[in-house]
């Protein structure tokens, strides 16, 4: 056992786990912030997607015992169903789901991505590696590539994070 | 996943000290392999050393003119670092051909270099494996083979090395600076870091037990133009079959590594002196001694023609 102690969704909490306890299953069962949802739970699929320090991880392949004194951000943290985050109000309205699983995870990873586009950092498909990187499809796309949607949402979801990319500017 | 202890380290020589007193230590950093391997409990450690607060994550210029990178720069920071993006291109475009936004935002530097070698039969407990139980045998080998190694194959292992930045890293002649658990650091060229599998194919470094990675050093810059091409089975998020990271002059000279073709990163120096040649003379000096399966034969091609287009895409 082990104690931690981190700020989820702008509150403290204290824990104290197996040292096996992953930061997915800290949120999930000890903090019952079901959310933030288990799909492969080794890092392929995206559905466990949460914002940690303004960046998007993974939260099934890290320690819970790894995040003392970090700022944790879950899709409840976004909004609430009275006050939708804009990315969740652009996912309703575009439709960017079916069964709705993986939905969390896409929407944590889509709010960080327009951070990291913000922020100038390049992918992939960026032509010019120098260059500020836009809010293309094919950038979000690419960047969305960690998010699996086996409903096949994705094209609903590019004109969704589109939309929220097109208020920001 | 089996139980451990776990302690933050305060500091590398500490760290290092602690991983060679500790019956089955490991460090610990973005952890995106290592705790994927626990799971399965291929990797079983005793005692994870979280390296996590070492501050290693500076990239910062050398005085010969090149970069020193922290171990634990984040694969993100480091493909965003506009010295990496305008001087090292291939390091850039590489780390970004990688992985996905989630696990650049936690894989480090260090833990790029040292994911595990692997391939799917690693992965599957439920079948022999010489890296993961030395001696039980390679289902590779005559199993489905069409992502694995081509080159520097041995009777023990033909699995692949997965990182794509590891290929940078070798066409820019990178240092790797360590600490060991004496407190002594040392440099090891990255030509020298990586093991063929031969009959151990469970060693994958040349790094003794214990040994801390702090740092990898770039020379200072070479100029010339840039560019990684990765082939895979889909546009993002997989692993390469073939890669080619190129640094290419104006006179025609230029470096090539390959990747998803080795148990290493691969790289013949001999093989860059028929550059003026063309991608076929180049293919025919790196993998001179290719032994593929009949399933991944076309990686031969494949590298040939990948590195064709990289020459053309340079020319234009």
């Amino acid at each position: 056992m082990s104690k931690v102690s981190f700020a989820v969704n702008g509150e403290p909490r204290e824990l104290e786990l197996d040292t096996r306890t992953s930061l997915l299953d800290a949120l999930r069962e000890h903090l019952h912030l079901t959310g933030t949802k288990k799909g492969c739970d080794h890092g392929q699929c995206g559905a466990c997607t949460v914002i940690v320090g303004g960046r998007r991880i993974n939260s099934c392949l890290t320690l819970a015992v790894m995040h003392q004194g970090d700022t944790i951000t879950t899709v409840e943290g976004l909004g609430t169903p009275e006050n939708l985050h804009p990315m969740q109000a652009a996912f309703v309205k575009h439709d960017g789901f079916q069964c709705g699983y993986c939905t969390p995870g896409q929407i944590c990873s889509a709010v960080a991505v327009l951070d990291e586009i913000k922020a100038g950092i390049p992918s992939h498909v960026s032509t010019e590696l120098t260059a500020c990187p836009q809010a293309t499809d094919a950038e979000l796309r690419e960047r969305m590539s960690g998010n699996i949607c086996r409903c096949g949402a994705y094209s609903n979801i590019i004109e969704a994070i589109t939309e929220v990319a097109g208020k920001q500017v | 996943m089996k139980s451990f202890t776990y302690e933050r380290a305060h500091s590398p020589a500490e760290a290092a000290s602690a991983a060679a007193r500790i019956q089955g230590a490991k460090f610990i950093a973005g952890g995106t392999n290592l705790l994927d391997l626990m799971k399965l409990e291929i990797e079983t450690p005793a005692h994870l050393i979280d390296v996590n607060g070492l501050s290693l994550d500076k990239i910062e210029t050398t005085p010969e003119g090149g970069l020193r990178i922290g171990a634990l720069v984040r694969n993100t920071d480091l493909a965003a670092d506009m010295r990496v993006r305008h001087d090292y291109g291939l390091l850039a475009r590489a780390l970004l051909a990688g992985a996905s936004g989630q696990l650049r935002n936690k894989a480090t530097t260090a833990g790029n270099l040292l994911q595990r070698t692997r391939c799917p039969y690693f992965y599957d407990t439920n079948q022999p494996c010489n890296k993961r139980l030395p001696g039980s045998g390679c289902t590779a080998i005559g199993g489905f083979s069409r992502q694995h190694a081509v080159i520097g194959i041995s009777e023990s292992c033909i699995a692949t090395h997965p990182s794509d930045m590891a290929v940078a890293m070798i066409a820019l002649d990178a240092m790797v600076e360590t600490v060991r658990p004496d407190g002594t650091t040392r440099s090891i060229p990255i030509a020298a870091f990586y093991l063929l599998p031969g009959d151990t194919p469970h060693i994958e470094t040349t790094l003794a037990s214990g040994e801390l990675i702090i740092a990898v050093t770039l020379p200072k810059p070479i100029g010339g133009i840039h560019i990684y091409h990765k082939v895979r089975d889909r546009a993002s998020y997989a692993f390469a079959l073939v890669s080619v990271g190129a640094i290419l002059q104006r006179d025609g000279t230029g470096r090539v590594a390959l990747g998803g073709v080795a148990h290493k990163p691969w790289r013949v120096e001999a093989a860059e002196a028929e550059m003026p040649r063309g991608a076929k003379a180049v293919t025919a000096a790196l993998l001179a001694d290719a032994n593929p399966t009949r399933e991944n034969a076309f990686k031969v091609l494949l590298v040939e023609r990948t590195l064709g287009a990289v020459l053309a895409d340079a020319r234009s």
